[in-house]
């Protein structure tokens, strides 16, 4: 079947077999490996994109074909004219990964709960990364992290570092 | 973990929909949320020679209450009742329970209330709570469309009154009225497990204070979601107190007959089966100002 499925602003037209699933389709069809595939059964949240700018999905359970005609955000996305987005920054100075297997997804996850919850409390960060597994269990910094990009998202354009 | 191949469609109207459903029969599968049918086809344990996507189908994405009821469209999500704006009222407290625990954050921006109810898991959160709300199905069939009560919607684990070509449309759920307050109490190994054992509650007092109806369903405790009749007879007309809900509690360990398997053996979720209806009650009853 033809998609088109624009991933990170470019347009990806791509014959894929229906059962293609999204992760597979963007780690090989686009060569975007940084959407990593963990559990490949929708429990560990490795595979987090987000679809048409606010709604985080696991793309391990979701096949490309859904997404046709749709945008998706990968992390390969988040960055800027070389500028870390402000989520990557927060991991970067908050410690938030250790192997960094995780970090795509809790990345993923994040700016999608910042999109619809731009001031959340620890606890909403904690309750919205949930369905996000890290096996090294750095949740205290990952949590840190997130706060760290929510207050840098919160000040007015141009104050951001 | 590659699914067996299939054919996709995407339905751009619900009239769509259900003509690709009637040509396909018994080979069709709706493609709602996916998120309990995607994994199911990665296992094999499902093989759909087709999937017709319903995503598009907007006008099947409201949550609309009226007089009557909640009515919530095939391809409402999760993450939609989670964040409505009356989902605060007390008399919604079973269902934002629920909607905090079915699955994990991230499967709910995806997954549907109806389509949980379609797939009819043992362990689902949204039949149990459907069934102690009084909830009935809206499916769409060949002469037309039909409202199913959810008693007899729940046909067997995995099997809903919803026949080969049907489609559900949606799901209502009565408004209960404002001396109405429920619970959702769910014990599960991890986020995004499903339920060890978990119980719906769901209670209406008299102006007196006497109990004028109750919901009482558990999950994880039969082939589909259980109703605890005995313990909604027992309670309906009391004044709450302990030994009722001692009563009631004791109902649903006699109802509950769950399985065995990693999570626990049959005496220890019948165990929770009785201490989560007995928490609910209390819960229910603390929400309308009543300690029993």
């Amino acid at each position: 079947m033809k998609v088109n499925i624009k991933v990170n602003g470019v347009s990806y037209e791509k014959d894929v077999e229906p059962r293609t699933l999204l992760a597979y389709f963007l780690r090989e069809d686009c060569k975007l490996t940084g959407t990593h595939v963990g559990c490949d059964t929708s429990s560990c949240g490795c595979c987090v994109v987000v679809m048409d700018g606010t709604r985080a999905v696991k793309s391990c359970s979701m096949f490309a074909v859904q997404a046709d005609g749709h945008e998706i955000l990968t992390v390969e996305g988040l960055a800027e004219g070389g500028k870390l987005h402000a989520l990557q920054q927060g991991f970067w100075d908050q410690h938030g990964l250790q192997c960094g297997y995780c970090t795509p997804g809790m990345m993923l996850t994040s700016y999608a709960l910042l999109k619809q919850q731009p001031a959340p409390s620890e606890n909403d960060i904690r309750e919205g990364l949930a369905g996000n597994l890290c096996r090294c269990t750095g949740y205290n910094n990952i949590v840190k992290a997130v706060q760290q990009a929510a207050a840098t998202l919160s000040q007015p354009a141009g104050a951001a570092k | 973990m590659i699914p067996a191949a299939f054919d996709y469609v995407r339905a751009h109207t619900t009239d769509e929909a259900f003509a690709h459903l009637q040509q396909h029969g018994a080979d069709a599968r709706v493609l709602a949320g996916g998120q309990s049918l995607i994994p199911a086809m990665r296992f094999r344990l499902a093989r759909p020679a087709v999937l017709v996507d319903i995503n598009a189908l907007t006008d099947l994405g409201h949550l609309r209450i009226s007089d009557q009821a909640l009515a919530v469209g095939a391809i409402a999500r999760d993450s939609d009742i989670e964040r409505a704006p009356w989902i605060g009222e007390r008399r919604w407290s079973l269902i934002r329970d629920a909607s905090r625990v079915v699955a994990d954050p991230v499967v709910r921006q995806m997954g549907t209330v109806v389509g949980s109810l379609c797939h009819n898991d043992p362990a689902g959160d949204w039949t149990t709570v459907a069934l102690a709300s009084g909830a009935t199905v809206v499916v769409r069939g060949k002469t037309g469309t039909r409202r199913v009560p959810i008693d007899s919607f729940l046909v067997d684990s995995f099997a809903t009154a919803v026949g080969e070509g049907e489609m559900a449309l949606g799901a209502d759920f009565p408004v209960p009225d404002d001396r109405t307050a429920g619970s959702y109490q769910k014990v599960e190994r991890k986020v995004g497990d499903f339920a060890t054992a978990a119980a719906a509650v769901q209670v209406s007092l008299n102006a007196d204070g006497t109990i004028r109806a109750a919901g009482v369903a558990l999950s994880a405790a039969g082939a589909c979601a259980v109703r605890v009749d005995a313990a909604e007879k027992l309670l309906a007309g009391q004044k709450p107190s302990a030994e009722l809900i001692r009563a009631a509690s004791n109902a649903a360990w006699e109802r509950s007959a769950p399985q065995a398997d990693l999570r626990g053996t049959v005496e220890y979720k019948k165990h929770l089966a009785g201490v989560l209806v007995a928490r609910g009650l209390r819960q229910a009853l603390a929400r309308l100002g009543v300690q029993a």
